[in-house]
């Protein structure tokens, strides 16, 4: 009822590069979806043209069983009854709280629409800052608020246009989970645009990759993470550790860390890059009898883990393994290195 | 990760699908073309008689001479004002000069006083100023801090590592300031000085008080004398032909500056100079620049005041003057806002030619003298509109012709700065688009348009030529109240309508100023 459907969406300024080149995205009805992708990618020019904002050059938008955009159609952002929170809120600075959340509200009664603003500030947790000004909240609050206003009038889709960024990160995390909460109690469909890949793995049901003005892979933050299309997608979503290697006959892929089972079966491709997650690989004794050797080069503590790059013979650059738990390695000592799990397997 | 967010905002910025709603068109275009009107029919009638005629005309040896006593008050008041302007912004912003920043606020202040109070200070006092010499030292003394602004702000912007870096290379302070600060300083003084000059062409009231013939004054006298009124035009077409080569030239002058500009703001401010044994001679300076042009109208005004309470101090009239003087601003001040609004709109938030022509037609009458507005609006009405003729409608919008770039400027800085996202915001929470312009645009530039009100009110009430021309029979303003006083060399009678007009001016000054802090 609520999915959103874009289809060929085709996009560029002027005589320029095309932004937008056919990208392809479908969101199910209530469902949070994360468009990530870096600068420029075109992730928010495809924002603009759902809200309504920009005029695509081709392709098609759809909402529910309603068409937003089209050949010959052009809804204008007012009746396409799509909430956004954009960057840094973007409240009104000469209305109070209330009346900001109070705005899209219209042709409903005094009394509803005070309940209805009442509701949405006690849904964001912002009860009783009605009166206050958007000056008098921190970026937090103002955010939370931006998220009341578009989702005060019921819309059909929420887009969310990388509504964390002006929040420092201590900030970032309760708020994310925050707006997460409120948006599942409405049951709106939502798109969270970002270049941050924490926040879209950890934020969406859904992550869609955008490249050079494309989906280059949609999935659930589980299956991009662990099942990436292509290694610039493994990539861009975490660490990872590639390797060149080759297909032996029992279908494992022969590395410098040694034979590694492939998750899926490599077809007719011989040679290629082995893809592995550091936390795939494990830390044991330089003379355990499994293990791959190599001498760490350097250790970065994070406190709730920590990266130990180690460098292997048979491989240029050093490999990165994310250890949990007590650090027993220091710089220039000798390590053994056991690989856990299934690989990925690119050309 | 690659942060590139530059290109991002940019593109955004530049909203190549937003075309402006008609409801901000259509006004606009009548604002663009109400300023074009005075321009357009200036031309149409100073070649009805054919070309022949009004080369005539301009080819007249009178005319000729007129050129060359135009030009060279020019000339001179541009380079007495470098002079002043350069000199005291040095001295505020780069040495440690002892009340640098108050000597800063006093050399803006004779922006307020309007050139033929300066006049009528100066000949009051000395009636054998009246010449060239008077002209050019009153006209110096109120528009030097044209260039004075501009060219303190540009010493501000320069970045003193570049001067560090000259100094390194050898040369001495005296090089490193020729060699690299005067450059940096070109544009800013460049435009400083057009205003001087474009101020000093469409000057009327302090060259007629001096009784130095120029073109205004001219076109004044030419329009007076006879019913013949071709000869007005197209002196006035020779006078609006010189203002608008000014600014061209000024423009192309800009354009080349530009590229030879690394970036404004330090990263900290330049040490100051110490003046050491030239520090009394610098004091010196400032002080009777100051004293010369504050202190002395302020302090002749005073003594005429004085003086006149003994004389006619006719305070009813003065009462009656001033409520109209201020009924008559009020107007002009609300119908150029209201003209300037959609253009002002149109401006900060839409690109493209049509847009840019727009704004570029609302800025006519920053090149156009009072005078040659006053004249054109004068025969259109006589021809078309006779009963606006010398009735107060067209006196308005001569006004609003004249001061529609300031209020525009305003419009467009105030709506600059409230972010275009808001108004998505109010599109996508339902509103169209002139529920936008009515809930979130207008509300957020109210203050820095009421500002540019506030501003054109001011420049109303002080107008003289247009006003002398158009206003109904009958009708002073204090303005021309003063011009005729002092005119007739009634001193005493002037200094109260001076006054007046000082204290008018001061209150939305003052209002503003309090407004901003």
């Amino acid at each position: 009822m609520n999915e959103l459907h874009v289809a060929g969406l085709t996009k560029s300024y002027g005589a320029g590069e095309p932004v937008l080149r056919g990208l392809e995205l479908t969101v199910p009805a209530g469902a949070l979806a994360a468009v990530l992708g870096p600068s420029g990618c075109g992730k928010t020019t495809m924002l603009r043209i759902v809200a309504g904002f920009l005029r695509a050059d081709a392709g098609t938008v759809r909402l529910g069983d309603r068409l937003l955009a089209g050949p010959g159609v052009h809804l204008p952002p007012e009746r396409r009854r799509i909430g956004i929170v954009p960057q840094e809120g973007a409240l009104f600075p000469h209305l109070s709280v209330a009346r900001n959340v109070a705005f899209g509200l219209r042709g409903t009664d005094r009394a509803e629409r005070r309940r209805r603003t009442e509701e949405l500030l006690d849904l964001v947790g912002l009860a009783g800052y009605g009166d206050r000004m958007p000056h008098e909240l921190s970026g937090g609050q103002q955010q939370r608020v931006a998220l009341a206003r578009a989702l005060a009038p019921r819309p059909q889709l929420v887009l969310l246009d990388e509504p964390f960024n002006a929040l420092d990160s201590a900030l970032r995390t309760g708020v994310r989970s925050d707006v997460r909460a409120a948006l599942r109690a409405t049951g709106a469909t939502a798109v969270l645009v970002t270049h941050d890949q924490q926040e879209a793995l950890s934020t969406a049901d859904l992550v869609a990759v955008v490249r050079d003005g494309q989906v280059a892979q949609c999935a659930t933050p589980q299956d991009l993470y662990r099942r990436p299309a292509d290694p610039w997608i493994a990539d861009f979503v975490g660490d990872a550790v590639m390797l060149p290697g080759t297909v032996d006959s029992d279908g494992t892929a022969r590395t410098a860390l040694g034979p590694v089972p492939l998750a899926t079966p490599p077809g007719d491709l011989r040679a290629g890059t082995v893809l592995l997650r550091p936390e795939q690989l494990r830390l044991t004794d330089a003379d355990s009898e499994d293990a791959v050797r190599g001498t760490v080069t350097d250790v970065r503590y994070y406190g709730h883990d920590a990266m130990v790059t180690v460098t292997v013979e048979g491989h240029d650059t050093p490999v990165g393994i994310r250890v949990a738990g007590l650090l027993a390695v220091r710089p220039g000592e000798e390590t053994g290195i056991r690989v856990v799990g299934e690989a990925g397997f690119h050309s | 990760m690659r942060e590139a967010s530059g290109g991002r905002t940019s593109r955004k910025a530049r909203r190549p699908d937003r075309r402006p709603p008609l409801i901000l068109l259509v006004p606009a275009c009548v604002a663009a073309l109400f300023a074009l009107l005075p321009l357009g029919y200036l031309a149409v009638r100073a070649l009805e008689r054919g070309p022949g005629f009004a080369w005539d005309v301009v080819a007249d040896e009178r005319t000729l001479d007129l050129l060359g006593r135009s030009l060279g008050l020019t000339a001179v008041v541009v380079a007495a004002c470098l002079v002043l302007g350069v000199s005291l912004a040095w001295l505020t912003v780069r040495t440690a000069l002892p009340g640098a920043r108050a000597w800063s606020v006093l050399a803006t202040l004779p922006l307020a006083v309007p050139s033929y109070v300066a006049a009528f200070a100066w000949l009051s006092a000395e009636p054998g100023l009246a010449g060239f010499g008077g002209a050019a030292l009153a006209l110096t003394l109120v528009s030097f801090p044209y260039v004075h602004l501009p060219v303190a702000a540009a010493l501000r912007g320069i970045d003193p590592a570049q001067e560090e870096a000259a100094r390194s290379l050898g040369h001495g302070p005296l090089r490193t300031f020729v060699r690299v600060t005067l450059p940096q300083l070109r544009p800013a003084a460049a435009g400083g000085s057009l205003l001087v000059a474009l101020y000093v062409l469409s000057d009327f009231g302090a060259v007629s008080l001096m009784r130095y013939d120029t073109f205004t004054r001219a076109i004044h006298t030419s329009y007076r004398a006879s019913f013949d009124r071709t000869p007005a035009a197209a002196l006035s077409v020779v006078l609006v032909v010189m203002t608008v080569a000014l600014v061209a030239a000024e423009a192309r002058t800009r354009g080349r500056a530009g590229h030879a500009r690394t970036g404004t703001g330090t990263a900290r401010p330049a040490v100051p100079v110490a003046l050491g044994r030239w520090r009394p001679l610098a004091l010196l300076w400032c002080g009777a620049v100051t004293a010369v042009a504050v202190a002395f109208p302020l302090g002749t005004l005073g003594y005429w005041l004085a003086v006149g309470s003994s004389a006619t101090w006719d305070l009813g009239g003065l009462a009656e003057t001033a409520w109209g003087t201020f009924g008559v601003a009020a107007a002009g001040a609300g119908l150029t806002t209201l003209l300037a609004l959609p253009v002002g709109v149109i401006a900060a938030r839409h690109r493209g030619r049509g847009a840019r022509l727009l704004e570029q037609a609302a800025y006519a009458g920053h090149a156009l003298p009072g005078i040659t507005v006053a004249l054109a609006l004068v025969f259109f009405a006589v021809r078309y509109a006779y009963p606006l003729y010398q009735q107060l409608p067209l006196l308005v919008c001569a006004y609003a012709v004249l001061f529609l770039p300031v209020a525009v400027a305003a419009t467009r800085a105030a709506v600059l700065q409230a972010p275009p996202v808001l108004e998505d915001m109010a599109r996508s929470l339902g509103r169209r688009p002139w529920q936008v312009l009515r809930e979130v645009t207008v509300p957020l530039a109210a203050p820095g348009v009421a500002a540019g009100a506030a501003l054109t009110f001011v420049v109303c009430m002080k107008e003289l030529p247009a006003t002398l021309l158009l206003r109904p029979t009958g009708m002073d303003t204090l303005a021309t109240r003063l011009w005729t006083e002092t005119g007739a060399g009634s001193f005493a009678a002037a200094a109260p309508y001076a006054a007046a007009l000082i204290l008018l001016a001061a209150v939305p000054s003052y209002l503003l100023g309090r407004h901003r802090t």
